[in-house]
């Protein structure tokens, strides 16, 4: 069998610059310290502010005694509950209104004396200076009267209650019965997986200016929804949406952080009205982690029951994650469990527990990074139960259609990225019995697993305009939170209407610009080259019937389908013309062209599709570890991850995006864990040298590869990158440790102890 | 203190970082402020010449020193050969870490030509990928482009030795 990859080259197709590794548009801003983000402008008489934050995890305040941080010269104000001007209230969410969703929280901040988490912000102090400010909130002394909270995931993991099932995510479903299948099963496995919490720990940490002109606002901040956070400050200050204006050029790592508006965002713009000066509020590392939601721990049960031969009888994956009392993002653990394997029975439950702590959020493939642990796992012990090797359990029980449900896949190449993957790899070196490999002190395991990550759309309004001179300007408020977002739809432009492509300028990042979609759920490029895509065939439509109006035009006569767009203008064969003829002749001096899809269009567009179709991205993880013998240290030290992700639109990005998303699955499964007081629910490692992240040192070469083959329901048929390469990947390195020690780790991260 | 080759005269509280004098006072905001406690690098900055984390310094101490930050590195419109390489090998990507790795990579080029040695260093002193990811993990790089930095700090140094 043949099969099309890329390495570092696309196809030779009739395009241009899509598929091309071409540079990013702003890599000399960013290399030179030119791009500014949020906190680095500056404005005449721009106060500082800073948080205090609560002590306790549920109670009332008591008293707050501002007077000694007051007494700091500098300080301008300290606001409370007390003396606070009011917000209004999030709003109810609907699924008519996606940016209803935008809360982080649905706390009124400085309107109450409750308590909700332990970290809630309960004070702002704003001063001259940021040092000033900073010094004044940590002499703010609250006076609390405790509430029982409840904090602890894991003593209340068992009064979990079911979840509920929403129109885009399932919570559950049954095919067959799956507990007498796995009763019944000659061969099988039953194993409890945990997850603890995570934090996204971009590298900006949140920050804000807000700057009042009466009752028009302007707002500095790296964000993820430009559109929610917009028409969310519209709704809680009580403004129209066109008094709002957000810029957001450049942001400084998302990873679903920065999707939602939490509480530093509000109290800047909340503390700039008070104090009539612009406000910065940059918060700090661990006022991050004290006010920005994170990824939920999760319980996970999978038990899985075959035949002999390793075909799937029962299929069962229950979890129980986490939300609050005051907010927090159900998510689908289970999943890829709905989708990967073509099991004769499967039983599928979430749970949830909520809990007195700071509402959990996306974190990078939310669900799907979690409940690929547990399942991915879960096949490999029984890979190990059977004597099969990994790859042939899952190819054996590779689906032809959506085992739930018998929907079609639009796009599935599965088997290809393993064989192909396995090939360039090496698995077939690979000596299946546990700890038989061997480099001096080093165990050495090999280890894979399955990526696969929902693609879906968002609408995106988008403007083109083609001057005489050449110049095409894209505008989108698009946000750059580091996937290349101006860069790939330049290069789709480009293409599109046949221009070099330095001849694009991209425009995104401000709320001025026609609505973008959010980067978020890998949907931000396919639902942004949609819109460019619309606007670029409106565009040279209006190119061709100005051409078709003048006699001697030799496009006099043609369609627009039968048209090439090259070389700066439209052709048929070699007869043709440049825009700028057409433009001269008609006394133009451009064309400017919108493109994009109502939400409601959408709306329907999207359910009516999930009807019928099942698509996502997909992949297969290869991994290499080596494992102390004596000290139990895992070193992950080779990598190959070969994907199916519809066409690329830029090589250089999106190997980039996939690698970046390994490299936090390797975070995941090794280092990372946020550490929540069970007694107080207070978080105890909220920094970077407490949280561990991935190091320079910690990361091998990574080796990434795709099937270069485009998704026909999808805009160019991409089918989104961002969240796709970190699933499946902590148990590619679970399954690599358990072939190096003979140890399965349930239980994440895989710290040493765990092997001792 | 001269910043990128610049006189600048300040007049700061004795509590105030470097970092924040460099970003707030001076409107130099190449350097970043990622954890504002040294476990992140985003703040690496060159003091004659030697890397170090501007937020674990204050101001006052370096009086008179010579201070680098990424935007000292380019001449004219010529980006710095590592600028110029992480663009290429794209060791970047939401770019918030890149302007303290840069920096960072110029002065351990400096470190390894003097002949330091480093936690991995054996005989040879080659400066190899395991040299270099040793010598760069104090730059933390969310996003992960760790490969491509690498790679670019890899081009630079050979063609230093060419």
């Amino acid at each position: 069998m043949t099969t099309k990859y890329a390495e570092t080259e696309p196809r030779q197709d009739a395009v241009k610059h899509v598929g091309r590794p071409v540079d990013r548009v702003d890599g000399r801003a960013k290399t030179t310290g030119e791009a500014r983000y949020a906190a680095e402008h500056r404005y005449p008489g721009m106060a500082h502010a800073a948080l205090v934050h609560a002590t306790v995890a549920r109670g009332r305040i008591e008293a707050v005694d501002t007077e000694a941080a007051r007494a700091v010269p500098g300080v301008i104000e300290v606001l409370t509950h007390e003396n606070a001007p009011a917000m209004k209230p999030a709003p109810k969410t609907s699924l008519m209104n996606l940016s209803s969703l935008a809360s982080g929280t649905t706390v009124s901040y400085l309107a109450t004396d409750e308590v909700h988490w332990n970290g809630q912000p309960v004070a702002v102090v704003v001063a001259e200076t940021p040092e000033t400010a900073r010094h004044a909130a940590s002499l703010v002394r609250v006076a609390y009267r405790e509430l029982p909270a409840v904090v602890d995931f894991a003593a209340e993991e068992p009064n979990a209650s079911p979840q509920k099932s929403s129109v885009l995510q399932p919570a559950g479903g049954d095919k067959g019965d799956a507990v007498a299948a796995l009763a019944a099963a000659p061969v099988s496995v039953d194993l409890r997986f945990t997850t603890p919490p995570e934090h996204h720990n971009a590298m900006e940490p949140h920050a804000t200016i807000a700057v009042w002109d009466g009752d028009r606002l302007t707002v500095h901040e790296g964000t993820q929804n430009i559109a929610w956070l917009r028409a969310h400050l519209a709704q809680r200050f009580g403004i129209p949406e066109r008094a709002v204006r957000v810029l957001s050029p450049y942001v400084g790592g998302g990873f679903g952080g920065k999707g939602f508006v939490w509480a530093g965002t509000l109290l800047a713009v909340l503390a700039a009205r008070a104090t009539a000066r612009p406000v910065r509020l940059a918060l700090t590392r661990e006022g991050v982690y004290r006010t920005v939601g994170g990824r939920t721990p999760t319980v996970q049960r999978v038990a899985l029951g075959a035949d002999g031969d390793g075909d799937l009888t029962a299929l069962i994956h229950t979890s129980v994650a986490m939300t609050a009392r005051i907010g927090g993002m159900p998510e689908g653990v289970v999943s890829s469990s709905r989708h990967l394997y073509d099991a004769a029975t499967i039983h599928l439950r979430q749970r949830l527990v909520r809990l007195d702590l700071l509402a959990n959020t996306a974190m990078r493939a939310p669900g799907d990074s979690v409940g690929s642990f547990a399942l991915e796992s879960a096949m490999d012990e029984l890979a190990c139960e059977l004597g099969i090797d990994p790859i042939e359990l899952r190819r054996r029980n590779e689906p032809e259609r959506n085992p739930m449900d018998g929907k079609r896949f639009t796009h599935r190449m599965l088997r290809e990225a393993y064989e192909v993957g396995a090939e360039r790899f090496g698995w077939r070196e690979r000596d299946p019995r546990p700890g038989s490999m061997r480099d001096g002190r080093w165990l050495v395991g090999m280890g894979v697993a399955t990526a696969y990550h929902p693609s879906l759309t968002m609408p995106a309004d988008v403007t083109v305009r083609l001057a005489a001179d050449g110049a095409v300007v894209v505008r989108c408020a698009l946000q750059e939170i580091g996937v290349g977002a101006a860069t790939v739809q330049a290069q789709i432009t480009a293409d599109e209407l046949g221009v070099p492509l330095e001849a694009v300028r991209v425009e995104i990042g401000d709320s001025e610009l026609p609505a973008g979609p959010g980067a978020g759920g890998s949907a931000q490029t396919a639902g942004a080259a949609a819109g460019v895509l619309d606007a670029c065939r409106k565009l040279k439509e209006s190119a061709l019937a100005l051409a078709r109006r003048a006699p001697d035009s030799p496009l006099r006569g043609r369609r627009l389908d039968d048209l090439e767009a090259r070389d700066g203008g439209l052709y048929h064969g070699g007869r043709g013309e440049t825009y700028a003829a057409i433009l001269a002749r008609a006394g133009r001096d451009h064309l400017e062209a919108g493109g994009g899809t109502g939400m409601l269009k959408f709306l329907a567009k999207t359910l009516n599709e999930r009807r019928r179709w099942v698509k996502a991205a997909s992949g297969a993880h290869f991994c290499e570890v080596r494992v102390d013998r004596d000290t139990g240290e895992v070193r992950v030290s080779r990598w190959l991850g070969m994907f199916d992700v519809g066409r690329v639109i830029n090589a250089k990005t999106a190997a980039g995006q996939l690698r970046g998303g390994i490299v936090m699955g390797i975070g995941m499964a090794l280092t990372e864990a946020t550490q929540v007081d069970p007694r107080t629910g207070r978080i105890m490692n909220p920094s970077l040298s407490e949280y561990h992240v991935p190091v320079h040192a910690d990361i091998p070469r990574i080796d990434v590869h795709w099937l270069d083959e485009p998704d026909p329901t999808m805009p160019l048929g991409l089918l989104g990158i961002g969240e796709v390469g970190i699933t499946g990947v902590a148990a590619a390195v679970a399954n690599a440790v358990r072939h190096a020690t003979g140890k399965r780790v349930l239980d994440l991260p895989i710290t040493l102890d765990k092997l001792l | 203190m001269r910043v990128n080759g610049a006189a600048e005269s300040l007049d700061v509280e004795p509590w105030v970082s470097l970092l924040d004098a460099l970003r707030d006072r001076l409107g130099v905001t190449g350097p970043k402020k990622g954890c504002d406690q040294g476990a992140c690098g985003a703040c690496t900055v060159l003091a004659d010449g030697v890397r170090i984390n501007a937020c674990l310094a204050l101001a006052v101490q370096y009086d008179g020193k010579e201070i680098t930050t990424i935007e000292g590195l380019a001449t004219g419109d010529d980006l710095h050969p590592l600028q110029a390489a992480f663009i290429r090998h794209d060791g970047l990507q939401c770019g918030y870490c890149t302007p303290g790795q840069i920096c960072s990579a110029v002065a351990m080029l400096a470190e390894h030509r003097a002949g330091m040695p480093s936690a991995v260093t054996e005989r040879s002193g080659e400066l190899d990928e395991a040299e270099i990811r040793e010598r760069m993990s104090g730059n933390l790089c969310r996003c992960g482009a760790y490969n491509g930095i690498v790679d670019a700090i890899k081009d630079v140094a050979g063609q230093e030795a060419r």
